[in-house]
């Protein structure tokens, strides 16, 4: 029976994640997510194609028009185009979801090396960590907009710091576990060099739970941009994003609702498949998981 | 201490199994076992050897009705609990006949018991699922049973957490468990491959006595042929799902029919030790000076502690020769070997390497010196790293001191040839390899720098016993090739005896006895030394020669 173990989770990653979005292996919820995320990039990868208007053309006569022939889910406060305003701010959302994943995962990674293998580092780094921790993330990220201007660059930045503590907490954890083992000993007695040990023999333990907390990531970062747009700390109201878009139909929601259902609908169908991808691959990555629901 | 020779021919028959296949589960169906037959008495052991692999666990389990049922699967055959057949019940019934004839005990009991319940609560909760008792009397019956597995100051234990107990102990709460409703069968699953030997000792004759106490029938399995002499009435002997051979245990022993049973005797290393080699050089290539290691624990604010993990140690080994560190866990000899190797710094003495004090060195300093120091550790499985290949694995060291991938590669090829491996090995990952191949991976990983001294860290603990000779030859031929000096740990006396040309008895840390290995294991000065040969299991029979050792 170990046997039987060993082997699935001796395969290679690639294969295990392949594995999360073939319906046969993990039912359909995944596979519908993948779909439908897949869609909604597509969208705002080719938005400038797709887009019906100029998403910043203003039209003072068709202000806060109800959808249209022209205006497919009709128009805002200043009569821009609602529909290419939305698909174009969902790049935004997106860039910003995959930048501060791909940065939070990279300095978490780096810190949470180094805490787990020195015992020194180790004990002012997590303390450091728990200190932000202890501080509710939207404070930070609304201090640091506030700080450096709202820039696409300073909300990464507002929305990457919180996460990075929970990234260092759970490569620490999993280099505190992979340090023992035997391997990591005879790789000493070779020879081998403390940065080679910790990039080549520690760090791909911790690429499975990465991958999984990435996903995780990156789509509370769509709901954090959302949130500082929504409440006046984002990018500046010129870039349209789904938080900004939201936020200034908030004043017109008895006049046309849409403004803030459309995008919110968006983010929605965002948020879950993300979620629903990184559900599955942890499931995927970790075989035990797996068994549990056979 | 003779073979057990009782003649049971009279008691009923309790557990029937006949022609037992079981396959795996899916499409694929591949056979685990291909038609298992035995049966045990009233009061009789019944042992189940083999190695790795041949379906020793698998038929207790079927047994049990506790096999996985996702992955196994039953496909013929009748197993028969006094005359009744148990794989034609219905689970429930089946878990009531788990609960009142049948008892399983396992063969690490840390991970069979309830970590956050007081072991005298796990004990009551048997009776609490399986009679109408009232408390005081249950209690009682608790106590009863924990004072039969003789456990001392059984009202203190009784409260206490599996944690508070030694690995011993442990292993007699489960026999209470197991014992409690008074089964008719006793499953036991290697339950002393985890303990010490004197552990183990006491253990064996526990089951023994409690045995012949309650008419328990026991099915015990086992790798151990020792373990075997010491317990069996009769054996049956398995390999690859099949009983090659099966017979009351002087007849297996002394005239094995089967080719197989006679090269597992054969591969028994004998407790008789051989003859140190001719110490030529004289020149030691590595030394010990009074080395100690003391751990000190406890917070910045707590209450501090020490503990000593060894102290005292001193040896000389020259090239070509074995010194053995021989003792039981927590005897600190594994911290003197990661000592030795420089993965810990010891806190006192000096270790010589070539003159040279090694002891203090720091990372940059000790980076030369690593070369002439390797190790090879306990479990193959984990030491190599599963996800680089074996070509990463042992090229690894040369590439840090400078040889070209080339000449690492060929180096790693030769060397693969002598540890018996095929070339295209290079190319694969450790999973794809047995236990016994990837441990010689690791062996030739180790010699890959042509080292001067080699760590072995019960290197051959985890092996099958044929596997274990194989590696052992292996060892023996480098050490002949090269002259290396060996530092081999080990808790298994026959091991020591037939490699070491040295012996150093540790207990708690502290050398008791030190010296020749034909003197020390053959007549041994120290209590400590003689209570571990008397321990070891099966001495008073040679394996190979099939006839009662005379000392």
């Amino acid at each position: 029976m170990t046997n039987i173990d060993r082997s699935a989770a001796d395969k290679p990653l690639a294969l295990r994640l392949l594995s999360m979005v073939s319906p046969a292996q993990t039912g359909l919820a995944p596979f519908i997510a993948a779909i439908m995320l897949l869609a909604v990039i597509l969208l705002t990868i080719f938005s400038p194609q797709i887009a019906t208007h100029d998403p910043l053309a203003m039209d003072p006569l068709m202000r806060l028009k109800p959808p249209s022939e022209a205006h497919l889910l009709g128009t805002d406060g200043y009569g821009r185009d609602l529909f290419s305003r939305m698909i174009l701010g969902g790049r935004i959302s997106l860039l910003i979801g995959i930048c501060a994943a791909v940065v939070a995962l990279g300095l978490g990674v780096l810190i949470g090396l180094v805490a787990g293998y020195f015992r020194l580092a180790d004990a002012i780094i997590m303390r450091a960590m728990d200190a932000l921790m202890a501080m509710p993330s939207i404070l930070i990220a609304i201090g640091l907009v506030a700080l450096n201007g709202p820039s696409i660059g300073s909300v990464i930045m507002a929305i990457t710091i919180p996460e990075v503590p929970r990234v260092v907490r759970l490569v620490r954890s999993v280099v505190l576990t992979a340090r023992e083992e035997p391997y990591v000993e005879a790789a000493m007695a070779l020879g081998s060099s403390t940065p080679k040990i910790l990039f080549q023999h520690l760090l791909p333990n911790t690429m499975a739970p990465m991958i999984v907390q990435g996903t995780y990531i990156i789509a509370s970062a769509i709901l954090t941009e959302a949130l500082l747009s929504f409440l006046g700390a984002g990018i500046s109201t010129e870039i349209p994003t789904w938080g900004n878009i939201m936020a200034e139909g908030r004043q017109y929601f008895r006049i046309n609702p849409g403004i803030i259902l459309w995008p919110g609908l968006l983010l929605t169908i965002c948020v879950l498949s993300i979620n629903l991808i990184g559900d599955a691959a942890r499931d995927a990555l970790d075989p035990r998981m797996k068994k549990r629901q056979a | 201490m003779e073979l057990r020779a009782r003649d049971l021919s009279h008691e009923p028959v309790i557990v029937q199994i006949e022609d037992l296949v079981v396959e795996t589960a899916g499409k694929t169906r591949f056979p685990v076992l291909k038609g298992v037959s035995l049966n045990i008495r009233r009061g009789e052991t019944v042992c189940l050897v083999g190695e790795s692999g041949s379906g020793k666990s698998v038929t207790s389990l079927a047994t049990m009705g506790l096999l996985p049922k996702d992955a196994l699967v039953v496909r013929s055959g009748t197993i028969r609990l006094k005359g009744e057949n148990l794989l034609a019940l219905s689970p429930s019934a089946m878990k009531d006949r788990r609960a009142r004839d049948l008892a399983m005990i396992f063969q690490e009991p840390m991970t069979a018991l309830n970590p956050v319940m007081k072991v005298g609560a796990q004990i009551t909760e048997v009776l609490d699922l399986h009679s109408r008792m009232g408390t005081a009397e249950k209690r009682a019956r608790v106590i009863d049973i924990m004072e039969q597995v003789h456990l001392p100051d059984v009202q203190r234990i009784y409260d206490s957490y599996p944690h508070q107990l030694s690995g011993g102990q442990r292993q007699r709460i489960m026999i209470a468990m197991a014992l409690i409703l008074e089964p008719a069968l006793l499953i036991a699953d290697e339950p002393t491959t985890a303990l010490d030997v004197t552990t183990q000792k006491q253990i064996l004759s526990l089951i023994a006595e409690l045995q012949e106490k309650h008419g328990t029938a026991v099915l015990f399995i086992t790798h151990d042929m020792g373990v075997v002499a010491e317990i069996a009435d009769r054996v049956c002997v398995m390999r690859h799902g099949e009983i090659l051979e099966s017979g009351p245990i002087r007849e297996v022993l002394e005239q094995p029919k089967h080719v197989y049973t006679r090269a597992l005797l054969g591969s028994v290393p004998s407790l008789v030790p051989r003859e140190a080699r001719d110490d030529a050089s004289g020149a030691s290539v590595i030394a010990a000076r009074n080395l100690g290691k003391t751990y000190h624990t406890g917070s910045f604010l707590g209450k501090k502690s020490q503990v000593r993990a060894s102290f005292g140690v001193n040896f000389d080994l020259s090239p070509g020769r074995t010194l053995g560190i021989v003792g039981e866990s927590g005897s600190g000899k594994t911290t003197v070997a990661r000592s030795i190797m420089r993965l810990i710094e010891p806190t006192e003495g000096q270790i010589l390497l070539d003159g040279d004090d090694i002891a203090h060195l720091s990372p940059s300093a000790m980076k030369p010196k690593r070369k002439k120091l390797q190790v090879v550790f306990q479990d193959p499985f984990r030491s190599l790293n599963p996800r680089w290949t074996i070509a990463r694995s042992m090229t690894e060291g040369p590439l840090n001191y400078g040889m070209s991938r080339a000449d690492a590669l060929a180096e790693a090829k030769r060397l693969l040839k002598i540890v018996s491996l095929p070339e295209d090995a290079l190319g694969r990952y450790p999973h794809q390899f047995s236990g016994g191949q990837r441990q010689r991976i690791a062996i030739a990983r180790a010699v890959m720098l042509k080292p001067d001294v080699l760590v072995a860290d019960e290197a051959v603990s985890a092996l099958d016993v044929s596997v274990q000779a194989q590696v052992l030859d292996l060892l023996a031929e480098l050490q002949r090739q090269t002259g290396i000096a060996i530092i081999f740990i080990t808790h298994d006396l026959r091991v020591a005896a037939q490699i070491c040309d040295e012996v150093l008895v540790m207990k708690r840390g502290e050398v008791v006895e030190q010296g020749p290995a034909s003197r020390v294991l053959h007549q041994p000065q120290h209590d400590y030394t003689r209570a571990l040969i008397d321990a070891a299991p099966g001495r008073f029979w040679d394996f190979a020669a099939g006839k009662p050792l005379v000392a």
